[in-house]
């Protein structure tokens, strides 16, 4: 019998005056604290969770140094692979090394289509065969103000363009990111229209810093900073970086590109480093490198072009570049 | 639950509890700069910063809602602990700025101005900076007297400036993620509502005159 008899019940069992007098409040209460405590659940879970080492990947060998490679202090492994803008996982810079690690980069196709003489697909062994890897040491400078000194593995996009025979009327090349909501949960915050896209001028995806990317430290590149290849452009704002390429589009025309779509006037389609035009909302004219102590005051003066003028000035000579920022 | 009598011995506990997050950061900031540790991330001066700013943003609304908590509650005691919450808001929001002002700057106060007549997301920080300056001032229960009461209560309504403020000044400097300036948009404007929707009722409640029997029975007898 589900229903119980009156001799069943205990006294205790019967509910205080003072609560059931209250009850409404009890609840609203007891709503509130629950309200509060998924509030708090996860900075909490994220304070009492142990900071996790970034497991090392397989061994990627390379056979000679890339061009412009610096000698400069490469910046500590955890911070290159534990802090990174990789916004279709999370917008906290902390987050995407956990939420990445288990996203499958195999198979992987690379698509390249558009105004080229042998449109085709590429599996990441047949793009990292095309030619042989470099360890490229370059500075990476982030529209936000901070760089990083990263030993990168691969070798000129220009090997890629090359093969698929670019036509005449390829005057720009566009970059997508994979894009895919089952493991990738940022999509749905970040504020970015999906999938990233970014894109170069011909000349610009030609000159030989421009560098198609499979690892860096050594070792294949971990997932949370790009995996299974990415470009590598130094002498521009990190973001015109794109991570997971799955399309590479030639076409006639300028691309858009992510960040310009979201806010134009804060981010241009060239990008290039330079300490003379500011962000709309910060200075561009220091930076901090990343890695260093933590009591350390000091910023560092930022370069034209991210110190690679040598490398690169000369594909904007003429273009005032406060107006094609 | 009337908690008056105990608040004498509620409030070192709770002063505690309001400086767990400096303690707490503070102890990373130790192990990363004592032992060169990863507690605070890769970029460790901009997590300290961001860090207070939102704690600081935590408990302007704290010190908002208490009024409205203890009005809709009726846990009158409640009052006596908005001082030592608002004067946390002005700690954290004091530790904010100077870190901004060591590590974002170095130290350049030529670039301090630029910022603050140049950047509105800093102009904005530095209104609710300097409108929360007057009230930890006059925190004391000696200017509440010197000023008497009604002028400290207005004096203390820029609090409302201080958190609207702030809530901008976290809205216009995020790259493209506002989720959550928008949360504290959303709790900063229930807390500053309520206080809308008390005047309104307060001044509908005094203007309105009461019936009284004697006016009914004339009415009736008419």
């Amino acid at each position: 019998m589900l229903i119980k008899k009156a001799s069943e019940f205990k006294y205790s069992d019967i509910t205080s005056k003072n609560i059931y007098m209250n009850r409404r409040k009890f609840l609203a209460g007891a709503a509130a604290a629950a309200g509060a405590a998924a509030l708090v659940a996860r900075p909490v879970a994220r304070w009492l969770k142990p900071q996790a080492a970034m497991a090392a990947g397989a061994k990627l060998a390379f056979e000679k140094i890339g061009p412009a490679s610096t000698t400069e202090k490469q910046t500590p492994y955890e911070i290159v692979t534990g802090y990174n803008n990789y916004y279709e996982f999370s917008t906290d810079k902390e987050e995407p090394a956990h939420l990445a690690a288990n996203f499958k980069t195999n198979p992987w196709t690379v698509s390249v289509e558009g105004e080229v003489m042998k449109p085709q697909k590429f599996s990441v062994d047949d793009l990292i065969k095309m030619a042989p890897l470099e360890e490229r040491v370059y500075r990476h400078r982030c529209v936000e103000a901070w760089s990083i000194v990263v030993p990168w593995i691969g070798y000129s996009l220009s090997n890629l363009i090359n093969k698929v025979q670019p036509t005449a009327k390829a005057k720009y090349v566009q970059f997508f990111t994979d894009l895919d909501p089952k493991q990738m949960p940022g999509l749905y915050s970040g504020g970015l229209d999906w999938p990233y896209r970014e894109g170069l001028r011909m000349d610009e995806a030609m000159n030989p810093l421009a560098t198609l990317c499979f690892g860096l430290y050594g070792e294949v590149l971990p997932n949370v900073n790009g995996a299974p290849l990415r470009t590598v452009l130094p002498w521009k704002y990190g973001f015109k970086c794109t991570k997971a390429i799955v399309k590479i589009v030639f076409v006639q025309n300028q691309p858009e590109t992510s960040w310009n779509t979201a806010s134009a006037h804060e981010y241009g389609f060239y990008s290039n480093v330079n300490p003379n035009v500011d962000h709309p909302r910060w200075s561009q004219k220091t930076e901090r490198r990343l890695g260093g102590s933590i009591l350390s005051l000091s910023r560092l003066p930022t370069q034209m072009f991210n110190g690679y003028s040598d490398q690169v000035a000369s594909l904007y000579t003429g273009m005032d570049l406060r107006k094609y920022y | 639950m009337d908690l008056t009598r105990h608040t004498k011995w509620l409030k070192p506990p709770v002063f505690l509890l309001c400086l767990a997050p400096a303690l707490n950061l503070s102890w990373k900031f130790y192990n990363v700069a004592a032992r060169g540790t990863f507690d605070l991330g890769g970029n460790p001066q901009a997590t300290i910063r961001n860090s207070l700013g939102t704690w600081t943003l935590a408990f302007l609304c704290v010190t908002l809602a208490i009024t409205p908590a203890r009005r809709l509650l009726h846990q009158n005691w409640l009052i006596r602990f908005r001082r030592m919450v608002g004067l946390f808001a002005f700690f954290y929001g004091s530790l904010h700025l100077i870190t901004y002002i060591l590590f974002d700057t170095g130290l350049d106060f030529s670039m301090v101005i630029k910022d603050i007549y140049m950047r509105p997301f800093i102009t904005m920080g530095v209104t609710s900076f300097v409108t929360m300056l007057p009230l930890a001032i006059t925190s004391t229960s000696g200017w509440v007297r010197r000023m008497g009461g009604k002028r400290w209560q207005q004096l203390h309504r820029l609090i409302y400036i201080s958190a609207i403020a702030g809530v901008i000044h976290y809205y216009w400097l995020v790259k493209s993620d506002i989720t959550v300036p928008l949360r504290f948009a959303v709790v900063v404007a229930i807390l500053l509502g309520y206080r809308v929707v008390h005047y309104v009722m307060e001044r509908k409640r005094r203007s309105s005159p009461p019936t009284t029997p004697a006016i009914k029975q004339s009415v009736v007898s008419a």
